[in-house]
């Protein structure tokens, strides 16, 4: 596993939604290591621990990653105060990101991405030939990167729980009836626990492959502290496993939630 | 270039900049960024007799100028620390102290006596952990408890014997001249001060523990004030920690007493933070025309 640690060009910066930013990072030498999935660690100033924040899309021919986060304290809301040619310090890319298979003609992935969970899903919709994305967020205010998802010809489904754009509810019901079509090779899925859980679960229950993105209050970043573990079932035992290093992305059939 | 190397217990180290126990893991996490061999040395992630899966997460919180931490010695035991980590490091020219830690006194007796034969220069004994419910820390908060603890490995190992000492005492120089009395050859402070954060929306503590380890520039005066007071204490060599994230840090600790440090918390705020240090150490020598660091050490003129 490779791995930089320097200071890294903000070359775009977006306003996204209420409180919701998009950064475009100019730093080739990521750009060329960068799966989907994985994330970046980024030094706030003035701030003890960094902040990770997943990948949401890679280009390598310009060199550069884009992040986009929320303001959840004060730490992110720092970040969101960086203005365009400033640097960013950032260890980067991060974790094992999300498997890009060989898929059969014919078929087609489904990503699954819940409120902030769905940046990571764009990179790796894009991994694949087909793909499909069914994304949930609270309300209309919520929803973000839907064009970006359209516009690279995946096919996007939007759910809300309110129902203020969308389909209503959760996206469980969507996912069911997308499996149910049988043309499915596997699903990838970043976002609330709850949101994993139906994910693994219907997965299972359709016969189809599954990844998930997890999430776990993180110290170093780089697998040293053991900070940041989650429960993983594998070689048929239960072991504290790293977000950061072991993960942050698991076959579903592994997590226990 | 001077020569930045410091003898403690009788162990050389090419500088004196060590990664904390619990920080740095067994190095290899942190290996995609510079050759180990650039750090004093490293003191490995604490080790217990068999493997221990650690506390249920959330594990970290952040604080003003710091961080809490409830691991609670997740580690792979020192089968695995031996056979995997130890040979790969020691081929790589580290100094490697092991930091061992259990519940029992037999348990630090036998880690003891299996690293005994091994390529390990120096033992930390972890009396001080304040996230695990047996051993740890209940052995280091009573001079009673800290010398049975040093007396019993002393009796198994030949290798150097560094005692962490934690913090979390009223009188943390009696426990000093307590282990010193029953051989330890040097000691290492503080380990981390106990600490808490609750979230006011869910009223629950952030830490799943309840409580941790409070780490980071934050308790970087504590520190320095208990090395001190240790340090003036006893004759053996200490190595001061708590806090250092910058090279001013640092020789500040050193003139507190302390021949060596480490530093943990401000590797995660920049994993390359201990070869600025060494290079602000070196840096200052050379400014002050010191030739050897052991003219730093102690070198307080106290009011």
């Amino acid at each position: 596993m490779s791995y930089k640690c320097d200071c890294y060009k903000l070359i775009e910066k977006k306003a996204i939604s209420a409180g919701m930013f998009s950064f475009t990072i100019y730093c080739p030498e990521v750009a060329n290591l960068a799966k989907c999935g994985q994330f970046v660690h980024i030094l706030v100033p003035g701030f003890t621990l960094r902040r990770p924040i997943s990948i949401c899309e890679v280009n390598r021919d310009k060199g550069t990653i884009r992040i986009v986060f929320e303001i959840r304290g004060s730490g992110t809301d720092k970040l969101a105060s960086i203005n365009v040619g400033d640097d960013i310090d950032m260890i980067a890319p991060l974790g094992n990101g999300f498997s890009v298979l060989d898929i059969a003609d014919g078929k087609r992935i489904i990503v699954i991405g819940g409120g902030i969970g769905v940046p990571p899903m764009l990179e790796t919709a894009k991994s694949y030939k087909k793909a499909t994305a069914l994304l949930g967020f609270r309300s209309y205010d919520k929803v973000i990167l839907t064009k970006d998802f359209e516009d690279n010809g995946i096919e996007t489904i939007v759910c809300t729980d309110d129902g203020s754009v969308g389909i209503s509810g959760t996206i469980s019901a969507p996912l069911k009836a997308e499996l149910e079509k049988g043309d499915v090779a596997a699903v990838f899925a970043c976002g609330p626990k709850p949101m994993l859980a139906s994910v693994i679960s219907l997965a299972k229950e359709y016969g189809v492959y599954s990844e998930v993105s997890l999430e776990e209050r993180m110290g170093c970043g780089v697998g040293a502290c053991v900070g940041c573990v989650c429960k993983i079932m594998r070689d048929g035992e239960e072991k504290m496993l790293r977000v950061c290093k072991d993960g942050p992305v698991f076959k579903g059939e592994e997590v226990i939630l | 270039m001077k020569d930045l190397s410091v003898k403690v217990a009788g162990v050389t180290f090419p500088n004196p900049v060590i990664a904390a126990s619990g920080t740095y893991g067994f190095g290899e996490d942190y290996a995609p960024l510079y050759p180990l061999n650039k750090l004093g040395g490293i003191s490995c992630k604490g080790t217990t007799m068999n493997e221990k899966p650690g506390n249920i997460p959330p594990r970290i919180a952040e604080t003003t100028a710091g961080m809490l931490n409830a691991v609670g010695l997740q580690n792979p035991g020192v089968e695995v620390f031996v056979n995997k980590y130890l040979p790969e490091l020691k081929k790589q020219g580290n100094v490697i102290i092991a930091n061992v830690a259990g519940a029992t006194l037999e348990d630090y007796r036998n880690i003891a006596e299996r690293l005994d034969s091994t390529d390990v220069d120096m033992i930390e004994l972890n009396i001080s952990c304040p996230n695990v419910k047996q051993g740890g820390a209940t052995w280091g908060t009573s001079c009673e408890g800290a010398s049975t603890v040093t007396k019993a490995v002393r009796a198994a190992t030949k290798k150097p014997i560094m005692v962490k000492l934690t913090p979390n005492v009223t009188n943390v120089v009696e426990i000093a001249k307590a282990v010193e009395a029953e051989g330890a050859d040097c000691l290492s402070l503080i380990n981390t001060l106990l600490g808490m954060r609750i979230d006011i929306r869910t009223k629950r503590p952030i830490l799943h523990n309840n409580v941790g380890g409070f780490s980071g520039p934050a308790i970087f005066p504590v520190a320095v004030r208990m090395v001190w007071q240790v340090a003036n204490a006893v004759d053996i060599d200490v190595v001061g920690m708590g806090g250092i994230s910058t090279a001013e840090d640092a020789i500040e600790m050193m003139m507190a007493g302390a021949k060596a440090v480490q530093m943990g918390t401000a590797i995660f705020t920049d994993p390359y933070s201990p070869l600025k240090v060494i290079d602000g150490i070196e840096k200052y020598m050379i400014e002050n025309n010191i030739e050897n660091l052991s003219e730093i050490t102690g070198s307080v003129k106290p009011w």
